[in-house]
C-alpha cells in the first residue's frame, strides 16, 4: 500500500441529479504510478467533481475509475477513503484538535499503537518544515494559512496512501507564499512519490507542478491531456491555446534551464550580471533583454564560470 | 395557599436588633440567625430542583437533538413542539398539571424540564450543524466514518453552543423554580413568597439576594467548565 498506484479514468461520467448535461463527459486518462497530473480549467468546468469521483465523495454515474486496477466501486467506500490523501483549499483543519491531534486522525481510525502514530507525526511535521516541538500542540488558529495547508498536506499523508487528492489546495494563499508553498510540495513529492492529482485553474502552477496536465472545458470535456511542454507548444486547439495564454512562448521557457542547454565557451562579460547555471530560459531572456546585451555569462552555484548564453541560443531552444 | 412547612419565622420583638424591630430593608444578624433553619435549606432544594429539571431536560434534548440532526425532517416538528412548550407561562403550566400530577415536586419537575426543552434542543443542534463545511468534508474525504464524524468533530464542535444553551437554561431555571414555590413548599421561592405576604423585609430580600447569587455562581461555574472543555475555542493566535 505504501508504493504509488496508478489512476485509470475509463470513460468516468457524472450527471448531478436535476441536471441534463454531465458536469464530467466520460473522461479517458491515464495517470502513472507516481506521477502529479494537474487537472486544468476554468471554474465549473468538472475538476473538483473528477477528483471527488476517485475518493467516492461524489458517486460516477457512467464509467469508471480503477486505482491498481481495482474499480473504486467494488472497495468498501470507508477503507477507499483511508488509502486516499486529501487536501482541499481551506485545508479544513479539525479547530479543535491540536495540530499533532489532526495529523493523528486517520492512524488513530485505522487503530494503530499509540508510539507509531506519534512517530509517524513527528516524521511527518518534519517532513512539511514544522518542527513537533514548536508547532504539535498548538490549534490551526495559531497557524498561519500557508502553516494550516502544510499540516493538510501532512494529515493527507498519516496513513502512508498511495494516492493524493489536491484540490487547488495553495488556491487561498498570496502569491508569495502559494509558490513557496508548490516548491515546497515538489520537493516533498520527489521524496514520498504519490501519484497526484492536482486541481488548479492557473495554467502557472499546472506548468510547475504537473508531470502531466489535462485541460477541460465547459461541460466536463477533455481538450488535451499531455505534458506541460506539449500543452505549451502544440495546444490542440483554439480553446487549450486561449486557455494557456498569449505568452505560451514565455511560459515554455520556465521549463527548461540553462543548465539544459549547450553553452558557448565562457568569455567574461559585465560584472555581477552573470546568470547561474539553474536559472530558467525565461530568466535568461529576462536578463539579457534588461541589460540590453545580445550575450551573456553563466555560472554554476558556486560562481565558476560555465559558458555563455545567448539570445540566438534561447530562441533555438524555444 | 399550602400551609408552609419551613414557618416563617416571627421576630421575637423583645429581644431582637434594632434593625429587626424597625423592619430595615436587610438585617444581617437575622439572616444569619435564620440561615440554617430558613435559607439553607431553602438554597439547598433550589439547588435541586434546578439540578434535577436541567440534568433531564439537557439528556431529553440531547437525544432530541441527536435525532433531528440524523432525520433532519424531525427538526421541524421537535422543534416546534419545544417552541410550544416555552411559550406557555410558568404559572398556566403548572395549573395545567396540577389536576394530573397534584401538588407535587413530579410536577414542578415536568414543568421545569419542559422550560429547558426548547433553549437546549436549539442549541444543541445548531452547534452540531456548526461544523464549517471544509471540516465535515475533510472529515469524510479521509474516510471517517458517519459515526466517528459525530463523536470526534460534531460533538466537540457543538460544545461551545451547548454551553451558552445549558447557561440560559440552568439561569431560567432558577427563575422558573422561585414561582414553583406556589404549588410545593420548596426552593427559595417559598421565603420569597411568605417574606411578600408577611411586612417583614428580611426574609424575601435576603431570599431574592440568595436566588441572585446562585444564579451568578452556576453560570459562572458552567462558563468555567466550557472553558475547560473547550481550550481551543479561546485561543486565537495567542503563540
Ligand atoms: N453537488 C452538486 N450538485 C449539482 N451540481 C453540481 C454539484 N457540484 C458541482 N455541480 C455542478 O457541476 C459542474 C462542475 O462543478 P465542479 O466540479 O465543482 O467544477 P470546478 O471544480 O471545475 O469548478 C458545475 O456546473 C457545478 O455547478
Ligand atoms: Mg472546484
Amino acid at each position: 500500500m505504501n508504493s504509488a498506484a496508478d489512476i485509470v479514468f475509463d470513460e468516468a461520467t457524472k450527471t448531478y441529479p436535476g441536471s441534463v448535461r454531465p458536469a464530467l463527459d466520460a473522461l479517458s486518462l491515464t495517470v502513472p504510478a507516481g506521477e502529479i497530473c494537474v487537472l486544468l480549467g476554468s471554474s465549473g468546468c468538472g475538476k473538483t467533481t473528477a477528483l471527488t469521483l476517485v475518493n467516492r465523495l461524489t458517486e460516477l454515474t457512467g464509467g469508471d475509475i480503477r486505482i491498481d486496477g481495482t474499480s473504486i466501486r467494488e472497495q468498501d467506500v470507508i477503507a477507499l477513503r483511508r488509502g486516499i490523501g486529501y487536501v482541499i483549499q481551506q485545508a479544513g483543519l479539525f479547530p479543535h484538535l491540536t495540530i499533532a491531534q489532526n495529523i493523528a486522525t486517520v492512524p488513530q481510525v485505522l487503530g494503530w499503537p499509540k508510539p507509531r502514530i506519534e512517530d509517524r507525526v513527528r516524521e511527518l511535521l518534519e517532513l512539511v518544515g514544522l518542527p513537533h516541538g514548536e508547532y504539535g500542540d498548538r490549534y490551526p488558529a495559531q497557524l498561519s494559512g500557508g502553516q494550516q495547508q502544510r499540516v493538510g498536506i501532512a494529515r493527507a499523508l498519516a496513513a502512508d496512501p498511495p494516492i493524493m487528492l489536491m484540490d487547488e489546495p495553495f488556491g487561498a494563499l498570496d502569491p508569495v507564499t502559494r509558490e513557496h508553498m508548490q516548491d515546497e510540495f515538489l520537493r516533498l513529492h520527489a521524496q514520498v512519490r504519490k501519484t497526484t492529482l492536482f486541481v488548479s485553474h492557473d495554467i502557472d502552477e499546472a506548468v510547475r507542478m504537473g508531470d502531466r496536465i489535462a485541460v477541460l472545458a465547459e461541460g466536463g470535456k477533455l481538450l488535451q491531456y499531455d505534458t506541460p511542454e506539449r500543452i505549451l507548444h502544440a495546444p490542440a486547439d483554439d480553446y487549450v491555446a486561449r486557455f494557456v495564454g498569449t505568452d505560451r512562448g514565455l511560459k515554455a521557457l520556465t521549463l527548461r534551464r540553462l543548465s539544459d542547454l549547450t553553452l558557448e565557451p565562457y568569455a567574461g562579460g559585465a560584472n555581477g550580471t552573470a546568470l547561474r547555471a539553474d536559472d530558467s530560459l525565461r530568466t535568461a531572456l529576462s536578463a539579457l533583454l534588461a541589460a540590453g546585451a545580445d550575450r551573456l555569462p553563466v555560472t554554476d552555484a558556486d560562481g565558476h564560470p560555465v559558458g555563455t548564453v545567448t539570445v540566438d541560443l534561447i530562441r533555438e531552444a524555444a | 395557599m399550602t400551609p408552609m412547612a419551613t414557618g416563617p419565622v416571627i421576630p421575637d420583638f423583645g429581644t431582637v436588633s434594632p434593625c429587626v424591630r424597625d423592619n430595615g430593608l436587610f438585617c444581617a444578624d437575622w439572616f444569619a440567625a435564620n440561615w440554617s433553619s430558613v435559607f439553607w435549606p431553602a438554597l439547598a432544594q433550589h439547588v435541586r430542583l434546578t439540578v434535577i429539571a436541567v440534568g433531564i431536560g439537557f439528556a431529553l434534548a440531547f437525544a432530541l437533538a441527536l435525532l433531528a440532526h440524523f432525520r433532519r425532517w424531525l427538526v421541524r416538528p421537535l422543534g416546534g413542539l419545544a417552541s410550544f412548550l416555552y411559550t406557555i407561562p410558568p404559572l398556566a403550566l403548572f395549573t395545567l398539571l396540577v389536576p394530573v400530577t397534584g401538588l407535587s415536586v413530579l410536577t414542578a419537575e415536568i414543568a421545569l424540564v419542559a422550560y429547558t426543552l426548547m433553549v437546549l434542543f436549539k442549541s444543541t443542534l445548531a452547534g452540531l450543524a456548526e461544523v464549517p463545511e471544509a471540516v465535515r468534508r475533510a472529515g469524510l474525504g479521509m474516510g471517517l466514518t458517519r459515526r466517528e464524524i459525530l463523536v470526534r468533530i460534531e460533538l466537540p464542535l457543538a460544545l461551545p453552543a451547548i454551553v451558552s444553551g445549558l447557561r440560559v437554561a440552568t439561569v431560567t431555571t432558577i427563575s422558573v423554580v422561585e414561582i414553583a414555590a406556589f404549588i410545593i413548599d420548596q426552593g427559595l421561592g417559598s421565603p420569597i413568597i411568605q417574606g411578600l405576604q408577611s411586612p417583614f423585609n428580611t426574609q424575601f430580600i435576603g431570599a431574592g439576594l440568595l436566588a441572585v447569587a446562585l444564579a451568578l455562581a452556576a453560570d459562572g461555574l458552567i462558563v468555567l467548565a466550557g472553558r475547560l472543555l473547550t481550550p481551543w475555542a479561546t485561543m486565537r493566535r495567542s503563540a
